[in-house]
């Protein structure tokens, strides 16, 4: 089947998403389509799946304009969607999930045996192997993404997009992703690949779209674009790929852990005999899938969880009873993973974000009394010395781009030189603009001797910021590897429990 | 023996019609503590239409009307309104309760009871037990595997279930959520409107709030059931056992006041002893928005 996509637009309340957007798209070839967080191509992708009305423009499918009132119309003519952040629901098991709206079954029966079958028979057509009763809350990522993928092909698709797919996956699942990309090409389906990692869509695709803010502003076949040529059209100017590491110099340890251990419980992953040391001047990453163990850690060194055994020292000194606000006294600082719900309060005006966790302090009143002079005072130096883009900070936090939220975050939490930081995925749905930002700052505060525990999911940046990485893996600390000798493809493999204390 | 069993299962009846519902309700993600209105405007309905009518009957169908058009003012303020559910749920007990005393006045004359109703019955051919046993009690029994088959043997459940978890998974394959939702609170309506219609006709009296906090007790069945039809049928037992052991346990030493706290007592107990070890839909009480 042959999509064409005539002069799309989409705006949402203060940003055009997709603008004036025209495509074409044959059967039987693997397209990618890049561009940077927030240039509009999940937007894009939403007007295509029904998901979204646009304002302007239309969709024909095989030469026939369509009118898409919902996805469950995109899903009639045959196109799929497997989204950025799954939709599946963990109650149920594999099967009921893959069949969820379009069911078997007679008289309002449930057949669960052709439902079974149909998983089945798909899954052993594709290579995507799963247990079809599995319940879904027992799979891995990995998994959970090919039980996404027969969702679609169940529903009969040949048209189907994948909505930055990897980015939950390990370098291996990922390859396993991509094997199967192409054998659904091979079986004469259109297949689109959103992502915004150059060196993954070099090497599956062949027809590559490039979008920035909201327009397409070209389209490569795979063999005249280059890694260096995308990033420069996704982002309208040249950029550094790659930040320079000035050599370690690692002072005497900040924070040590020993033994640290919590309990599993409903929401809280295992921490089992945790130990490491993290000096002055050093930035230790924190490798693992996700639910291993990453967000324990961070909140035992920040204070917001009490360890069950073991302890942490800070100085030599141990940490007792520690709470978020003794942490904070005692130069612990924080970047939550999550800017908008924990980062941030997203009502508040920029100045207040700013001060936060620092109310009583004589930079911001005296006496319980908050004084708004010295606090615009500080405000204004902060956002100047952090690259906040923002023209008045009594804004809202919520006017801000993501890039520009979390360099308010940086602002608050490396002001004043603190001792040690933790740092929850730090460029996380930002632009590459601010993710080089973010990574100097990082670096440069480094070298002024601070100690950073780094967690991220994206393998290359921990390898590009950190001089050790230690390797979360079922709440284990199954290595911790010198980050110049290894390579994201190892990783991986110490990641998914293929390599690690026991072979070690 | 005989007499506490069939206590237990009379007292039981109102409240297992009444958690069934409610577990159609959250199991599609809308938190129903208007369960508790319903059950009342349900038994005045049964004794209104029963005594004008003079057939039990026709009060059970008129019960199951009027517990659905309850159900429906709680999902439409709540569902196409925004209206917070708890908040909509409390407007509405507040209503049920006003509206029946008011319209006691006008059907029965009376600001505290109807008079006497007849009850619905079988055929006398039915047999001894079946006799003794309330019809109701015997549907509200054949309710628990029917809701079974409907929850997790068709189509329409799986659809609610998916709703309940996850609103927008379910929305992404194209299933109307909020119609989905809107059935599963209509048919708490109609359930618990039947549990109220056996609380007046059993009683052969509609008396002034007589529902007092069955919703309520019904809505921690269904919690301490695990959101399970079993297990809700498990539950409900127990209370009504402990609400029949009044008219049958004589120990000289307890007040008898201290008697008729005993199944809310055990409702606290039961809660405390199940919250945090097990876990509802996971989208109950938040309201689906597409943007
Ligand atoms: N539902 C929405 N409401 C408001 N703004 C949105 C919504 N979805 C996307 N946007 C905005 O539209 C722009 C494009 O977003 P998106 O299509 O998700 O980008 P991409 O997928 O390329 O990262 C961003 O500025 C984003 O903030
Ligand atoms: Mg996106």
């Amino acid at each position: 089947m042959r999509v064409e996509l005539e002069a799309l637009s989409r705006s949402f309340p203060g940003v055009r998403a997709v603008q004036d957007v025209s495509l074409a798209y044959e059967p039987g070839r693997l397209y990618a389509l890049v561009g940077e967080n927030g240039a509009g191509k999940s937007t894009l992708m939403h007007l295509l799946y029904g998901m979204l009305p646009p304002d302007a423009g239309r969709i024909l499918v095989d030469g026939r304009p369509v009118r898409l009132a919902g996805s469950q119309d995109a899903i009639r003519l045959g196109i799929g969607m497997v989204h950025q952040h799954f939709m599946l629901v963990d109650t149920l098991t594999v099967a009921e999930n893959v069949v969820l709206g379009a069911e078997p079954g007679r008289w309002g029966r449930l057949d669960r045996g052709a439902a079974r079958a149909a998983v089945r028979r798909d899954a052993e057509r594709f290579g995507l192997a799963v247990d079809p009763d599995a319940p879904l809350e027992s799979l891995s990522v990995g998994e959970a993404q090919r039980v996404e993928i027969l969702k679609v092909l169940y529903r009969g698709a040949s048209f189907l997009i994948f909505d930055e797919p990897t980015g939950v996956l390990t370098p291996q699942e990922a390859r396993g992703l991509f094997a199967i990309l192409r054998r659904l090409r091979d079986e004469g389906k259109t297949v689109v690949l959103i992502s915004h990692k150059l060196d993954e869509v070099l090497s599956v695709a062949e027809i590559i779209d490039v979008m920035r803010r909201g327009r397409h502003v070209g389209r490569l076949a795979r063999e005249e674009a280059g890694a260096e040529r995308l990033a420069r059209m996704m982002v309208g100017r040249e950029v550094l790929l790659r930040v320079d590491k000035p050599p370690a110099a690692a002072g005497p340890p900040v924070l040590e852990a020993r033994g640290l251990g919590v309990r599993r419980r409903p929401g809280q992953a295992e921490l089992a005999d945790v130990s490491f040391i993290l000096r002055r001047g050093e930035i230790l990453g924190v490798a693992g899938v996700e639910g291993n163990g990453q967000r324990e850690l961070a909140a035992l060194v920040t204070g917001l969880l009490r360890p069950e055994a073991g302890e942490l020292r800070l100085d030599g000194r141990p940490l007792r009873g520690l709470t978020p606000r003794r942490a904070r006294d005692l130069g612990i600082r924080h970047v939550p993973e999550d800017r908008q719900r924990t980062g941030l309060v997203l009502d508040m005006s920029l100045r207040e974000n700013l001060i936060l966790g620092e109310e009583g302090s004589p930079a911001a009143g005296q006496a319980g009394v908050i004084l708004p002079g010295r606090v615009a005072a500080l405000a204004r130096r902060r956002v100047a010395e952090y690259d906040v883009r923002v023209a008045d900070t009594r804004q809202s936090a919520r006017a801000l781009s993501g890039g520009n939220q979390q360099k308010l975050v940086l602002a608050r939490e490396l002001d004043g030189d603190p001792r040690l930081l933790v740092a929850c995925h730090p460029t996380r749905g930002v632009d590459v603009g601010a993710i080089e930002y973010i990574h100097r700052t990082l670096l440069a505060k480094r070298t002024r001797g601070l100690a950073v525990l780094l967690f991220s999911s994206e393998l290359s940046e921990l390898l590009a910021l950190s001089d050790r990485i230690g390797v979360l893996y079922r709440g284990r600390l199954t290595a911790v590897l010198d980050a110049d000798v290894v390579d994201e493809e190892t990783l991986g493999l110490y990641i998914t429990g293929a390599r690690g204390v026991a072979d070690a | 023996m005989i007499g506490l069993l069939l206590g237990t299962l009379r007292t039981a009846t109102p409240l297992l019609f009444a958690a069934l519902g409610g577990m159609f309700s959250e199991r599609g993600g809308v938190v129903n503590i208007a369960l508790e209105g319903i059950l009342l405007v349900g038994a005045f309905a049964a004794a209104a239409a029963a005594y004008y009518s003079g057939s039990p009957w026709l009060g059970v169908a008129a019960a199951v009307v009027a517990g659905v058009g309850l159900a429906a003012l709680h999902a439409l303020v709540s569902l196409r309104f925004r209206v917070d559910q708890i908040v909509s749920g409390v407007a509405l007990n507040m209503l049920a309760l006003g509206a029946t005393e008011f319209l006691m006045w006008i059907f029965f004359g009376s600001g505290s009871n109807s008079p006497r109703l007849g009850s619905p019955g079988l055929p006398a051919t039915a047999g001894r037990l079946l006799v003794e046993l309330p019809p109701l009690t015997l549907l509200a029994l054949l309710a628990v595997p029917a809701s079974s088959w409907l929850l997790f043997r068709s189509r329409f459940g799986l659809r609610l279930r998916a709703v309940g978890e996850h609103p927008e998974a379910a929305d992404s394959l194209g299933l109307p959520v909020h119609r989905l939702q809107f059935y599963g609170v209509l048919l708490s309506g109609a359930l618990a409107g039947a549990g109220g219609a056996f609380l007046s006709l059993n009683a052969h009296y509609f008396v002034k709030n007589m529902s007092a906090g069955r919703g309520f007790i019904a809505l921690a069945a269904l919690i301490f059931g695990k959101w399970r039809p079993g297990g809700i049928l498990g539950a409900t037992l127990l209370f009504g056992f402990a609400e029949s052991l009044q008219g049958h346990l004589d120990l000289p030493w307890l007040p008898v006041r201290f008697m008729q706290l005993l199944p809310y007592l055990l409702t606290m107990v039961a809660l405390v002893g199940v919250i945090g070890r097990c876990r509802g839909p996971a989208a109950v009480g938040r309201l689906f928005v597409k943007d």
